[in-house]
Formats: structure tokens, C-alpha cells, sequence
């Protein structure tokens, strides 16, 4: 019973019913008279539209409704909301045009929802949809963010004719161009952080329903966060009370970010099923998802690093143009600013750093946080410009970065954040040892025997994560606080169920929570049940993003459970006839110091349900608390990858022949779980730099819009990954963590690239580097 | 056009008025209300829906109900004991953490009890290479080659 919880492989408790087809994912859910919706998407990526004639799709079979932007507009329905406010560096509030749930005379990207069609069965609903007729005037399209930004580029929204939504800054750029001036050596580098497609295997759902009797609704949706999907849709979007709208995140498939925002279908379906006074379900198939889920990254990029003789860093100066899509979606503007610009000291004490972004709309779906969000991007400048610089200047790229890493603690960096704790080097060195860096030349040279190239690189990242400190946040522009929620019931007979306002989509929050209650309790971890996704049970919740659950999530649910001991200690104290601090609390015992006279906590529980001898002039009965917790920092993950790669010279094929990663992610609390959640990241990152890119052509069409034509990588597309951890507890959290859910994206597309370029001997390739991409390369060097 | 479909389905009969164009992933999930297969997307690529019909691993997203007339089909729902006990398969992706959000995880079981008959003790290679229609986006595959690899052993070639 009192064995070690904290750090051990606990096998989760999800997975049977996982594993036996019992999960209860969003399309599972069918209720009693259940319609089905299915929405009429722009085929354009830009046109005013004329005219909607439903009048065949109303007369379909099965048919119960079709909706327009017009129906909603009437409804005085709102637009989606952003929940990050950036400033423009001319002191105005970014520009945030309307972002209506149907098209309201204007469609702005390929799969805008026009018209939803709601009937009885899902056939019918397609049926239908295909039925409705849109008069569309097509205007011209724009889908590259600095041809957006030219003069003359068609204008997606009047407020803002050139397309801009904001210009940022961070830094000192006067000292930043100061250091450039007297620096031995510049390195250079233009890059394009490639569009992504987040891709969770579950399809986005919603199914909203209302009840008459009780004039309020409930929606089932496929969401990383039930209470910010409510607060977002009643506040802003339906003029709803909030107490009215229970919103209920089940079994999610995956979200990789791409299921934070509330997204128009979500809207849709609720408002619907007041209308139709009956339950409405939309199950996006993937190439709707293509179209309409939130996609990741796009950012095109100038970074320049400035060094001395010894290679030591002296300043870095960025130029970003991201890419926003057709409107803002729901914490866009935040992704390339506040989570990317502040991430660009990665593990060095440059002193000087200056970035500027502009942020522009286009007529593509919005992006916006996607695994990782704005802090890969970040991690791919700095550690493509180290290693860069390192073979420029003909020093080992362990060791430009041994020589340039933060070594004292805080660390105030001069993009705003401040890293409380790490140890780089213990990560670089043990990464060179489990990669086996020393046989790296002997391996180079079996593959050249084998006619294949081979290259290694470096990436050592550090991530901002347990987000957010929210006046920190709010100050940034946040619109929302970035704490979160948790509740410990403990029951009579010393059993307990612990609601959190995190959310689990694969992360096994059931496990690791419970592994974290039952350790502090002292109490076996059967007597423990995680409970999540739920506004109507769990006091409040901001979900789970940003590698945020077990720091942030985890940190309320250790408040609370003090908060029981506490309480238990004054009901044991009373029971025991002794002064409240005499007792103490010793895995699942409380005890009479220096005594052997002790209460379990089973009998303190029943003593606070079954109150008969018990402290009623000071204390209520029941063992029951609450606790909210706000983060005093962000939390700083860390670590170092190693890839190897090798190269076919006649097809242009990469392999991804050795993957090592040594991460610091503070204290662990389930080993098994979290390299799960680094193997997962680093597959992602290597589908990045070597398979995925999302691609528009010039008139908008996406023309990566399906997984046929969209590459995720395959079991034949990675290797077994080698990876390891140290630790540097966080120290300003109670568990001491750091979170660990986005490393592997972060880390991975730079050294693989690394690795890339070193095999080819060239300074730098586009991502996804495919065997086209690669074999053109190798022609041009040939030639 | 309607027509009547009749299947044996984890062992009991199973049978439906249909549209003709209604697939077999909607038979299962909608009409016997079996919602372990889930669809994860409609190009026949990410193999979420697999199922097993009269032995072998098929996408039930790719043919329509009628095709599996008088089949015997097996769902995820019919892979553990009846006294719930797990299978030797579902227990290795268990003890080798081989799922996260589940969602890709019926496919993969059921594909790879397809697989494991055929292959009592495969290599890391073949196991990959037996993924090729199954897509994961939590697990980077790592773990699911371990259990693939580990439940297959424990099934000695035999569902």
C-alpha cells in the first residue's frame, strides 16, 4: 500500500476500456431523436456571395432545417471571439474583424461554412447539402502572407485594407543593431516554418441538444477544454447564461492544440437544437477537418545571429511574417508573439535579442497553437542558426553551444522570461553518450560503403510550458486567467474522486492524477478516481494546452488535498484529545507525534460524514475542498536531441536511422507515460521536417486535403527512439514538475534538418525536405 | 434502394433493412450501435476502422454492408473474454503502453490480430511494415511495435 507512487511505471487505468471498444468518444454519443447536421462549405478561397437558394434542400427528404449566415444574424448570434488581445507597435489594438459562424456575404477561405443543413439522418443531411445553391462573385485570392502584404493584394476584411493584423516587437533593436555592428561573424538564415495540419485520428464533433423544461442546453463536443469552450460560447458568442449550457468533453481522440478553440460548428449545433427542439450532431469527416480544423505554424522568417572570434553569441535579430489564415481563431494572435518571440534565448545567454512579427491574413483556414505553438518555430531559428554558425566558424556544434549555454539560476533572459532551473549540460553530455556520438564516424562510414550519406545533428530546445501565470498573461494581453481547478471528495468510507479542470485526450490524467492523490494521501490508488471533462461536475477548468495539466492541474489538486489533511488533522486531534499540532499526517495515518496512538484515514473520513464525536464548534462536517492555482512562473522543460539520418543519393529517401532525446522535464510522476508523450512529440516533429506540409495553390485551393495527399508519418517513417531524462526539480510548483507533452515537436524538426543539411553538405533545405525535395538537392550538386 | 443485410457479428446473428450504399463501419456503429470501430477518415487510410471479416483484418470504411453478407465479422467489443478477462493482444498494448487516446487503438488491435497469426514471433521490421494502413498520431508507433510485438509472442499464432 505504501509503495513509492511518485515515479512509477503504473500501467493506466483508461486503457480497458480503450482497449475493449468502451470509450465514449463525441460521435459515439446518440441521443433519443437525434438530427444530424451538414454544413454547405465555400468551394472558393475568396467571393462575395450573391445569393443562397435553399429552397431544393428544404424540400429533400428527412430534411428539418436549413440555415444560413442570415438565420444566425437575426438570431443577433455573435462571431467567434479571440481571446488574446496583441498590441500593434503603434500602440493600437490589433485589428479583429468579424468572424462570423456562417458566412455572412462573404466567404474568405476554401471550406467557410455558408449553409448547415440539419436532418433526420446523417444521409440526408449530406443529401441535402448538396442541394443548396450559392451564387458566388469570385474575387481574387491571396494565400502567401508577404504577397498579402503587397500593394495591391486583394483585401480580405475592410478594417484592415492591407491585410495586417498586427506588427510586434520584442527587444532592444538599437543594441541589437549595435552588436551586429562589431560582431567577428553573422550568420544568416531565411526560412519557411511549413504550414501543418494537427491531424488527431479523431475527427472534431459536437452535438448539442436543449430541454424545454428546463430551457437549457447541453453540448457534447470534442474539446481540450469543456469550461473555456462554454465561457467563449455563452459569453461572447449566444448571450447565454453560463449556468444554462453544460458543455461535456468525453473520450477525446487527440487535440495537438487543434481542439482548444470553439470553432462555428460548435455554435451551430447548439444554437440549432433550441431551433429544431431536438438534438443536433455534426462528425466532421477528415476532409472537412482539412478545410475547417485550425491548422499549425506558417511562418516565414529572416534570423541573423551575431558571434565573436570564440564563437560566443552576441545578438540575434528576427523577422517574422506568420500567417494567421482568413480569420483570427480563438488564441492565434498569442502563438506567433508572446509564445514564440519570448522563447528565442533558447538554453544561451545571448545578450541581445530582437524580433519583430507581422501578422497577416490570407485566404486559408486560421492557424493557430498547434503542439508545441510558436515555440517550435522558435526553437527551429535558434538551433538551425547555431548549428549553422558552428560549421561556419569550424567549432564542434556541442561545443558553440557548451560555451554559449545559461549555467546560473534565474536566469533572466532579455526576451521577458525568466528560467528558474536547469542543468543544459547534463542534458547535452548525456545525449552524446546514449546517441554514441563517439561511434558517429564509423557509422558515416558504413554508410558510404553502402553508397548512402550520412549526417548527425543537434537540436537543444527549451520550452516556456504550465501556462500562465495569468497577471502575467493578462498583462501580455490574455483574456482569460490561466489557472486551474481542482475538487478532492474524499467519501465516508475513505475513498475518493477527484475532479480537475484539465482534460485528458490521451495524456492519461486518470493515471498520473491518481498516482499524485493516492501518493499524498497515503491511500491505495484503486481508492482513487480522476473525473474530467464536465462543466456540470468540475468547479471550473481552463483545460489542458501548453504542456499545463500536471503543473498547473496537478499543483490545484495538491492544494486540495493539503487542504483535506488540514481538516483532517483537527477532526484526528479532536478524536484524539490532543492540540492540532501534535498530529501529524504520515501516508495515510494520522499520528500522535512520538506516540503510538494514531487515527486512519479511512476512520477520519467516516468521522467527518458520521460526525458524532467531532469538533462542531470549530469545524463543518463532511471532507470535502476546493482549490485554485495560479502559477508564479511559466515552467522551463529542456533538454537535447541527436538525429542521425542517412540518405539514398539516387532516390533522394531519408531515413531517420537513430533518434536519441535526453529531456529535463523536473520530477517525473509516471516514467511510462511521459516517454509516451515524448515518442508521440517526436514522431510529429519528424513528420514536420521530413513529410508534412500543408499546401495551397495561388487561387486558394488546398491541395494537401486529404491523409492521401497529406503525408503523416507511418510505423516504416520513424525509428525506435532512444530517450532518457534528468532532472531539475521546477521550483516554484508544489510537485516540482515541468510538463513534458510538446518537447518532442519543439526539438525534433531541427535536428533533424540539422542532420539533413550536414548528410547533404548544404546550408539549408525547405521542410517537409521529401525525397523530391532532397533528390533535387542532390542534383544541383551534381550539376 | 433498400436491402436486407445478415451477418454474424462477434459470434451473434446481426441483421438490418439498409440503404444499399449504407457501409459496413456505419452497419456496425450506427444500427448495432458497436462504437469501438470508429471512422477516422474517408480515404481508407488511417485504419481505425478495421475490423476482422471471416478471419482477415479489412477496413470496414471501404466496403459496403451488403459486400459482408453471411460473413463472420469481429469487432474490438469481441476480442476479450466473455468474463472480460483481456486478450493476450490487449493486454501487450496495455502493459506496453500502446495507446493514448484510444481512438487509433481498435484498428491497431484488430490489425494486429490479423497480423500475429501469421507471424508468432516478427521483427521490429515486420512489424512496421504491417502498420502500413494503420495511422497513430499520439504514440510515434514506438510502443505499438513493442506490443505488436510482445502480444503477438503471447498468441503463438493463434486469434
Amino acid at each position: 500500500m505504501n509503495a513509492p507512487l511518485i515515479g512509477a511505471r503504473i500501467q493506466r487505468k483508461e486503457d480497458y476500456r480503450f482497449l475493449t471498444g468502451a470509450g465514449q468518444y463525441t460521435d459515439d454519443v446518440t441521443l433519443p431523436n437525434q438530427a444530424y447536421a451538414a454544413f454547405v462549405r465555400s468551394p472558393h478561397a475568396h467571393a462575395s456571395i450573391k445569393k443562397i437558394s435553399a429552397d431544393k434542400a428544404q424540400r429533400a427528404p428527412g430534411v428539418l432545417a436549413v440555415y444560413t449566415g442570415a438565420d444566425l444574424a437575426s438570431a443577433k448570434l455573435g462571431g467567434l471571439p479571440c481571446g488574446w488581445l496583441i498590441t500593434d507597435v503603434s500602440g493600437q489594438p490589433m485589428k479583429e474583424p468579424p468572424h462570423p459562424c456562417l458566412a455572412q456575404g462573404k466567404v474568405r477561405h476554401v471550406g467557410d461554412p455558408v449553409a448547415v443543413v440539419v436532418a433526420t439522418s446523417l444521409e440526408q443531411a449530406r443529401d441535402a447539402a448538396e442541394k443548396v445553391e450559392v451564387d458566388f462573385d469570385v474575387l481574387p485570392a491571396v494565400v502567401d502572407p508577404v504577397k498579402a502584404r503587397a500593394k495591391g493584394a486583394p483585401a480580405l476584411h475592410d478594417i484592415a485594407p492591407d491585410n495586417t493584423c498586427y506588427v510586434w516587437a520584442l527587444g532592444d533593436k538599437a543594441k541589437v543593431d549595435e552588436a551586429f555592428a562589431r560582431a567577428a561573424h553573422v550568420t544568416k538564415l531565411d526560412f519557411i516554418n511549413n504550414r501543418l495540419v494537427p491531424n488527431a485520428i479523431e475527427p472534431r464533433a459536437a452535438n448539442g441538444s436543449y430541454s424545454r423544461a428546463n430551457d437549457a442546453y447541453t453540448l457534447y463536443v470534442a474539446s481540450q477544454n469543456p469550461h473555456v469552450e462554454r465561457l467563449l460560447m455563452t459569453a461572447f458568442v449566444m448571450g447565454l447564461p453560463e449556468h444554462k449550457v453544460r458543455v461535456i468533453a468525453p473520450d477525446v481522440g487527440g487535440g495537438f492544440g487543434s481542439k482548444i478553440y470553439l470553432y462555428a460548428e460548435d455554435v451551430v449545433v447548439t444554437w440549432a437544437a433550441k431551433q429544431l427542439n431536438r438534438p443536433v450532431k455534426w462528425t466532421s469527416d477528415r476532409s472537412e477537418a482539412f478545410l475547417s480544423d485550425a491548422h499549425g505554424r506558417d511562418h516565414v522568417t529572416a534570423a541573423e545571429l551575431a558571434l565573436d572570434k570564440q564563437g560566443r553569441f552576441l545578438a540575434m535579430r528576427v523577422k517574422t511574417t506568420a500567417n494567421l489564415g482568413a480569420y483570427l481563431s480563438t488564441f492565434a494572435s498569442c502563438v506567433p508573439t508572446i509564445l514564440y518571440a519570448t522563447l528565442l534565448a533558447g538554453q544561451y545567454k545571448t545578450p541581445q535579442i530582437y524580433c519583430e512579427v507581422t501578422a497577416v491574413f490570407t485566404n486559408t483556414t486560421p492557424v493557430d497553437a498547434y503542439r508545441g505553438a510558436g515555440r517550435p518555430e522558435a526553437t527551429y531559428v535558434v538551433e538551425r542558426l547555431v548549428e549553422t554558425a558552428a560549421r561556419e566558424l569550424k567549432i564542434d556544434p556541442a561545443e558553440i553551444r557548451r560555451r554559449n549555454f545559461v549555467s546560473e539560476f534565474p536566469y533572466q533572459t532579455p526576451v521577458a522570461l525568466q528560467y528558474d532551473t536547469g542543468n543544459y549540460g547534463a542534458t547535452l553530455e548525456a545525449a552524446q553518450q546514449l546517441a554514441d556520438v563517439k561511434g558517429y564516424a564509423a557509422r558515416k562510414e558504413e554508410s558510404l560503403k553502402k553508397g548512402k550519406l550520412r549526417g548527425m545533428g543537434y537540436a537543444a530546445y527549451i520550452e516556456a510550458c504550465g501556462i500562465a501565470p495569468s497577471a502575467v498573461a493578462g498583462s501580455l494581453g490574455a483574456r482569460a486567467g490561466l489557472f486551474e481547478a481542482g475538487e478532492v471528495r474524499v467519501h465516508p468510507t475513505g475513498s475518493v474522486t477527484v475532479f480537475t479542470g484539465s482534460h485528458s485526450h490521451g495524456q492519461g490524467h486518470e493515471t498520473t492524477f491518481a498516482q499524485v492523490v493516492a501518493d499524498r494521501l497515503g491511500i491505495p490508488l484503486e481508492s482513487v478516481d480522476i473525473v474530467h471533462g464536465d462543466t456540470s461536475k468540475i468547479l471550473f477548468g481552463m483545460g489542458t494546452y501548453g504542456s499545463r495539466s500536471i503543473a498547473v492541474g496537478g499543483s490545484a489538486i495538491v492544494k486540495a488535498l493539503d487542504k483535506i489533511i488540514a481538516k483532517g488533522k483537527k477532526i484526528a486531534a479532536h478524536q484524539l484529545e490532543v492540540a492540532e499540532s501534535d498530529i501529524e499526517y504520515d501516508r495515510g495515518v494520522f499520528k500522535v507525534a512520538g506516540t503510538d496512538r494514531q487515527k486512519m484515514f479511512g476512520e477520519i473520513a467516516f468521522a467527518a460524514y458520521v460526525p458524532h464525536n467531532y469538533p462542531h464548534d470549530k469545524l463543518e462536517p463532511g471532507l470535502n475542498e476546493n482549490a485554485f492555482y495560479d502559477p508564479a512562473n511559466f515552467t522551463f522543460p529542456a533538454g537535447t536531441y541527436v538525429c542521425e539520418v542517412e540518405v539514398d543519393r539516387d532516390t533522394g529517401q531519408v531515413s531517420v536511422d537513430r533518434f536519441t532525446a535526453v529531456d529535463d522535464f523536473g520530477k517525473i510522476i509516471n516514467p511510462m507515460i511521459v516517454e509516451g508523450q515524448v515518442h508521440g512529440g517526436l514522431a510529429q516533429g519528424i513528420g514536420q521536417a521530413l513529410s508534412e506540409g500543408c499546401r495551397y495553390d495561388a487561387s486558394g485551393q488546398l491541395v494537401t486535403g486529404s491523409l492521401m495527399d497529406y503525408c503523416l508519418p507511418r510505423a516504416g517513417d520513424v525509428p525506435s527512439f532512444k530517450i532518457d531524462t534528468r532532472e531539475t526539480p521546477c521550483t516554484h510548483n508544489p510537485l516540482g514538475v515541468k510538463g513534458c507533452g510538446e518537447a518532442g515537436a519543439i526539438g525534433a524538426p531541427a535536428a533533424v534538418m540539422n542532420a539533413l543539411t550536414d548528410a547533404l553538405g548544404v546550408k539549408d533545405l525547405p521542410m517537409p525536405a521529401t525525397a523530391q525535395t532532397v533528390w533535387r538537392s542532390l542534383q544541383k550538386q551534381v550539376a | 434502394m433498400s436491402v436486407k443485410v445478415s451477418m454474424k457479428v462477434n459470434g451473434k446473428p446481426a441483421s438490418a433493412e439498409l440503404e444499399a450504399r449504407t457501409l459496413l463501419v456505419t452497419f456496425i456503429r450506427e444500427n448495432l450501435r458497436l462504437t469501438g470501430t470508429h471512422v477516422g477518415c474517408d480515404t481508407a487510410q488511417c485504419g481505425a476502422c478495421t475490423v476482422l471479416m471471416n478471419g482477415r483484418a479489412i477496413k470496414s470504411c471501404s466496403i459496403v454492408a451488403m459486400q459482408a453478407e453471411g460473413a463472420d465479422i469481429m469487432t474490438i467489443e469481441g476480442v476479450a473474454r466473455p468474463d472480460g478477462t483481456l486478450h493476450p493482444m490487449q493486454q501487450a498494448f496495455k502493459e506496453n503502453h500502446g495507446l493514448q487516446c484510444g481512438f487509433c487503438t481498435p484498428g491497431m488491435v484488430m490489425n494486429a490480430l490479423d497480423f500475429a497469426q501469421g507471424h508468432p514471433n516478427p521483427s521490429e521490421r515486420e512489424v512496421r511494415e504491417s502498420l502500413e494502413g494503420n495511422l497513430c498520431r499520439c504514440t510515434g508507433y514506438h510502443n505499438i511495435v513493442k506490443s505488436i510485438m510482445a502480444g503477438a509472442r503471447a498468441m503463438g499464432g493463434k486469434i
